[in-house]
């Protein structure tokens, strides 16, 4: 990750790109929406009689990376194509860089959709254009000259380091390098939002790490508001800033990564995380006694100070049974399971007690006995 | 074989190639739009207009299931009217075009619709008008498929030429029938066939390495 991280940093040019950055925020004259650059209020939109979105109510602030997460069918697609009118709502507001878009046609949408990047789970290149003539699409759409077309794509082969297979057709690519190519393309007309439905979901481990590495550098040298879609929790912990929960069509839960992550309130988001939490290893959870052994199991979960804290030295004789202590957005969230010695009750719940206090949640799961 | 005869096979062979040729130009020329039109009309379409979509279709229908031979006795007025002849090489090129215009509409229409939905969506959301869509996105993206569906129809307007014999059109079919299958000149029918496998092989060969060329979608070698 930080190897990408700073391969990409190296190849950001900025000021070449010359993307409205975050400085956006006082060069442009803001309209009512203030730092909103999409405003959502009481959307909704149904096949047949099932609503994909139902009363959707959310606002993307310039510069952020939200994360928007769901099983699949929770109407994470749905909700996305709304904000570049691929997608009708039945109701509702839908505001981009202040502009009310629902009630433009077809034709009226077109300079706003020029103003937002998107990038799929398939890639979606032109299969009979090369790597350069897909990315310059956009800027033909626009009307640019065959002269700043050239000028422009090669900046962007630069930026998502594919400067070598200008020539080359989507075919002759991997997924990796097709996703950059639409990321390039998608960034092409210097967009002011990126939307990405999926655009990892396709790819192996490594390479969903690099595309999102790349994401975040994007993010961070050109200041660009990204709207990510996933059903990935890993996705999210990776790059998002804010997160919000989808669950059959409705915003069941809302907030800063790291605390969404620390504690998840919605029973979709608990077991969306479910794959990152470490779980108490089998072998040790068989063994498990609900009453009585020499060493009671603890479950905490922790987050922010608490974990920073030296706390485990406070417990008396306890041990390190399983977990960890990840890093999510620069703040520490973990799980840990932790043996302490239950012969003495008082001492014991004392322990519990002291955890409490200053972990997110604390579970006696039970007792081993022997060496755990 | 004299030189009469062999005069005869080479004037024959250029009435076949001129009938296939400006007919199959005719058809490639009024056909696409009119696939594009019933792809841009169609349920979910860029341009959705049922009423044209099913108009057209019905049209289109109509003149694919009149038989050639009956389309070319129907159609000699409205040959007279453009050619000022209803007989001759040129006189053919009418019916032929016509036949040949609608069978092309359904084959090019269906390669359009093949093209992958998501590219077309990609389009849009880059916010390409319609014709930017047709140009950059549907037609591109449809080419190999639709040089392949055009061989296809020269083949077949080789094959229907020969028919054309029947208003004086000339050609290697009608030099076949004339010759071969009334007069019993066996001689003259084997050349025939041997020019039409040949004529026919080639149009093929040529079509199948343009759709290899135009074809970006495999990597090749
Ligand atoms: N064009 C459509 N016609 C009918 N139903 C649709 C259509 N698009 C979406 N739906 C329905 O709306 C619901 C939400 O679909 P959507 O594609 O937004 O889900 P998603 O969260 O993106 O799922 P996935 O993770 O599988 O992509 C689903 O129940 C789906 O069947
Ligand atoms: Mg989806």
């Amino acid at each position: 990750m930080t190897r990408h991280a700073t391969k990409f940093e190296a190849d950001v040019n900025t000021q070449a790109l010359n993307i409205p950055a975050q400085s956006t925020k006082d060069a442009q004259p803001e309209a009512a929406s203030g730092d909103m650059i999409v405003k959502l209020s009481d959307v909704r939109r149904s096949f047949g009689d099932t609503p994909a979105i139902d009363m959707v109510s959310l606002s993307v602030k310039r510069g952020e990376i939200l994360g928007i997460i769901g099983r699949s069918g929770a109407g994470k697609s749905t909700l996305i194509r709304c904000l570049n009118g691929l997608e009708r709502p039945d109701s509702g507001s839908i505001q981009v860089e202040g502009l009310e878009i629902t009630s433009l046609d077809e034709r009226r949408l077109q300079p706003v959709r020029r103003r937002i990047g998107m990038i799929f789970q398939h890639f979606n290149l032109l299969s009979a254009k090369t790597v350069e003539d897909n990315i310059a699409l956009p800027l033909k759409i626009e009307g640019q000259s065959r002269a700043q077309r050239k000028k422009r794509v090669a900046e962007l082969l630069e930026l998502v380091g594919l400067s070598d297979k200008a020539k080359h057709y989507p075919a002759q690519l991997s997924g990796g390098q097709k996703q950059r190519v639409g990321i390039a393309r998608a960034l092409a007309a210097k967009p002011s939002l990126l939307l990405s439905d999926e655009a990892t979901s396709a790819l192996d481990p490594e390479t969903t790490r690099s595309i999102l590495a790349l994401l975040k550098d994007i993010n961070r040298q050109l200041g660009l508001t990204i709207l990510l879609i996933t059903h990935e929790m890993e996705v999210i912990r990776r790059v998002a800033d804010r997160v919000i929960v989808l669950d059959r069509g409705r915003i069941v839960e809302e907030g800063p990564v790291w605390q969404v992550f620390a504690n998840p309130a919605a029973e979709t988001t608990k077991s969306l995380l479910q794959v990152l939490t470490p779980e108490l290893p089998p072998t040790l959870r068989e063994r498990l006694n609900p009453a009585s052994g020499d060493d009671a199991v603890v479950k905490v979960q922790l987050s922010g100070e608490a974990a920073r804290r030296p706390f485990l030295a406070e417990l008396i004789g306890a041990r390190l049974l399983h977990g960890g202590i990840d890093t999510v957005q620069g703040e520490p969230v973990g799980t840990l399971f932790l043996g302490i010695p239950a012969h003495d009750k008082a001492a014991l719940e004392k322990a519990v007690q002291y955890l409490k206090s200053n972990a997110d949640h604390v579970e006696v799961l039970g007792y081993v006995s022997g060496d755990a | 074989m004299s030189q009469a005869m062999l005069d005869l096979l080479w004037r024959s062979f250029w009435e076949t190639i001129t009938m296939t040729g400006f007919s199959g130009l005719i058809s490639l020329v009024a056909g696409l739009p009119l696939a594009l039109i019933l792809i841009l009309t169609d349920r979910g379409g860029l341009a959705e207009n049922l009423w044209i979509n099913r108009s057209l279709g019905a049209v289109i229908n109509g003149f694919r299931s009149v038989p050639f031979i009956i389309l070319l006795v129907a159609l000699i007025p409205v040959t007279r009217f453009i050619v000022g002849t209803s007989l001759g090489t040129w006189a053919s090129i009418v019916p032929l075009s016509i036949a040949a215009t609608p069978y092309y509409a359904r084959i090019a229409e269906v390669s359009l619709r093949e093209v992958d939905r998501g590219l077309i969506e990609a389009a849009r959301a880059m916010g390409a008008t319609r014709w930017t869509i047709i140009r950059e996105v549907l037609v591109p993206e449809a080419m190999p498929s639709l040089v392949a569906g055009f061989t296809v129809t020269l083949v077949t307007l080789v094959g229907a030429s020969a028919m054309a014999g029947a208003i004086g059109a000339g050609g290697l079919g009608d030099l076949a029938i004339r010759y071969g299958y009334q007069r019993f000149e066996t001689e003259i029918m084997v050349a025939v066939v041997a020019i039409l496998i040949v004529l026919v092989s080639g149009v093929q060969w040529i079509g199948d390495r343009l759709v290899e060329r135009l074809d970006h979608r495999i990597v090749k070698r």
